[in-house]
């Protein structure tokens, strides 16, 4: 077991077992479950814009697919068990990202980038456009029904953080089977150079495909979990191209190409904004303006982005690799699939 | 059918168009010269309008907050191209596309930072007189724009064409490594070429401006100048013209004549739908000369 390993499984265990004996709902409402469903998300982008080089600014759209997905999925086939349902709205979701991520079959680069900004748009449209979505709902807010796994209600936030906690853990773990066998060789391939690519035998073109319909179906389930055990609403205002942003941001922060980067940026991403509204009050006093809060985050969120491009394009996956901490130089992982 | 109904909506629907091209050019012009896909160019239209309105709101006469507001355009071109772009040479397309998308966080807030987020009445003093023409009304104003427009491409077609800097900017286009070895110093001319670009902002900020009012939703038009970047080819000024003219055409006659059938709105998503359906036919769009980087 590498030190890696070793830390995120000790880190696990503290998140599994000690972290839900805090008596807080404000954090477990507010910061841990919102964070799991963000670094999801992140990491179903990172398998997409990270391992395989295409862009996409239409995550909110997928995860908003998800969240839509399993409402009606949850409504519609009754006595639905709660995960199947999760999974059956991801595979919406994968679907959805396998129509949009066509057009990458011929192009690269950022056209992929403006068909997923053509997803952003129109799933945002037909959602708030088409009744059946919404069930005939005509509020734009439609309240989940109660949650239950096998008897246990899912009614408190500690138990909303525990499922997230659970569904996240195993969909890390496949990630993580995913990027260092083959298929991960085969994206890491195809971003690089896709005519060598091409050349040494990997299915170039299905790969791209595969990788939109993963990275959906992680994305999709991440909204899924966003809307039914954070929000507790599914409305599409939520998933709009801010969010998209977020969700890139995030991964170029937390580091392209890494697992591990996909939570470190999530945690920046979350906690950022509590941090300034923080300190804002604290030297401000009460009286401060909060929308001053979201316009410093905002130039903060840009200039880190483009200091990250510029200085450590790993993120800080790669800085957190290179902390102080005991190493075992021999058992450094060379590749950055950790 | 009521032709001259048509005809009118077909009118509206070209000059929206044009507003689109007014944005677009200003990312042909970076595209062209340094191979950057510039998403902060409506942060730049709006950092340019805000700019503009509160000095023209402190009694500032027009000129001279023209050109205390170009002048900050041009240096902040300067400060993206030595802070963004120069480390950043040589990096894949897409790093830089993300870098921008960071740039325009930045700019943005920093807009909004200076000159506070209320929305400002920008009146150019061009009189909104609905013009008769054959029982179509055409906006005056609107047609100001178009003229405003092609006596940028004109101009910016006269500098490309018969200038030294002009020359340059070509010669940085075709192929940077050879004008690097011809003595070109390529900082030098991106800079320039943002300056350029920050020009052509300004005016777009300003008739947008006029147009909506200055605030924080102009920074948006970026959205509404991709698909026409697509459909017109990345570096083409005459491109993003006819490109502009076709979207705004066809989302303002499909929001007339489809949207009612659809429940409305689909003028948010109609742009990119067309783009992208003619992405897969012609891949550089209709006057893209580089070709694209395409499987």
């Amino acid at each position: 077991m590498t030190r890696d390993n070793a830390a995120a499984f000790a880190l696990l265990l503290v998140m599994a077992l000690i972290v839900p004996l805090i008596p807080s709902d404000y954090m477990f409402d507010a910061i841990l479950t919102p964070l799991l469903a963000v670094s999801l998300a992140a990491l179903g982008l990172n398998l997409l814009a990270g391992y395989t080089g295409q862009v996409s600014l239409g995550s909110a759209a997928f995860m908003a697919v998800g969240a839509f997905g399993a409402y009606n999925l949850l409504i519609r086939i009754p006595g639905l068990p709660l995960l199947a349902d999760f999974l059956l709205a991801g595979v919406v979701a994968a679907v959805l990202g396998v129509v949009f991520g066509l057009p990458s079959l011929r192009l690269r680069g950022f056209y992929l980038a403006i068909s997923t900004l053509a997803a952003q748009f129109f799933v945002q449209w037909a959602l708030t456009t088409v009744d059946w979505f919404s069930d005939g709902d005509t509020s734009g807010v439609l309240t989940t029904p109660p949650l239950s796994i096998a008897g246990v209600d899912i009614d408190s936030p500690v138990r909303r953080y525990l499922l997230s906690l659970a569904v996240v853990t195993l969909l890390t773990l496949v990630a993580i089977r995913l990027v260092r066998g083959r298929t991960g060789h085969d994206f890491l391939a195809v971003r690089d150079n896709e005519l060598a690519a091409r050349i040494l035998g990997v299915p170039v073109l299905r790969t791209k495909l595969f990788a939109c319909a993963i990275s959906s179906f992680y994305i999709g389930i991440a909204g899924a979990l966003w809307a039914f055990l954070y929000l507790r609403t599914v409305e599409p205002a939520g998933f709009d191209l801010d969010r998209s942003f977020e969700i890139l941001f995030v991964i170029i922060i937390g580091g392209l190409a890494s697992i591990r980067g996909a939570f470190l940026g999530a945690a920046f991403i979350v906690v950022l904004p509590l941090l300034l509204s923080r300190a804002g009050g604290a030297i401000f006093g009460a009286t401060f303006d909060s929308g001053l809060v979201d316009i410093v985050e905002k130039i903060i969120l840009g200039a880190l982005i483009i200091f990250f491009l510029r200085v450590e394009p790993a993120g800080l996956s790669a800085l957190a690799a290179r902390m102080p901490l005991p190493r075992f130089v021999f058992n450094k992982n060379l590749g950055s699939v950790s | 059918m009521d032709w001259g109904f048509f005809a009118g909506v077909a009118i509206a629907g070209l000059l929206t168009g044009v507003m689109y091209s007014l944005v677009a050019i200003g990312f042909v012009l970076i595209y062209k010269t340094s191979g950057v896909l510039n998403f902060a160019q409506g942060a730049m239209v709006l950092f340019a309008a805000l700019t503009f309105v509160s000095l023209d709101e402190m009694g500032v006469p027009f000129w001279v907050s023209f050109a205390i507001t170009l002048a900050g355009m041009v240096l902040l071109g300067i400060l993206i191209e030595k802070l963004v772009l120069r480390p950043l040479v040589n990096q894949p397309p897409i790093t830089l596309f993300m870098a921008t998308l960071g740039l325009s966080y930045v700019i943005e807030g920093a807009a909004q930072l200076f000159w506070g987020t209320q929305v400002h009445e920008l009146d150019l003093g061009i009189e909104d007189v609905p013009l008769p023409l054959n029982a179509i009304l055409i906006s005056q104003f609107d047609l100001f724009c178009a003229g405003v427009a092609g006596a940028l491409v004109l101009a910016l077609t006269l500098l490309f064409r018969y200038t030294r800097t002009g020359l340059a900017f070509r010669a940085a286009a075709e192929d940077q490594y050879a004008a690097l070895n011809t003595g070109l110093k390529l900082p030098r001319i991106w800079a320039t070429v943002w300056g350029v670009a920050g020009f052509v902002s300004l005016v777009a900020g300003l008739l947008w401006g006029a147009r909506t009012g200055v605030q924080f939703s102009l920074s948006l038009v970026v959205l509404k100048s991709l698909p026409v970047l697509v459909l017109g080819g990345f570096d083409s000024i005459l491109g993003a013209i006819v490109g502009g003219l076709i979207i705004g055409l066809t989302e303002t006659l499909a929001e007339v004549y489809i949207g009612p059938m659809v429940g409305g709105g689909i003028d948010q998503w109609i742009a990119y739908v067309i783009a992208l359906v003619f992405l897969l036919v012609r891949p550089t769009g209709l006057f893209g000369q580089r070709s694209v980087e395409r499987v």
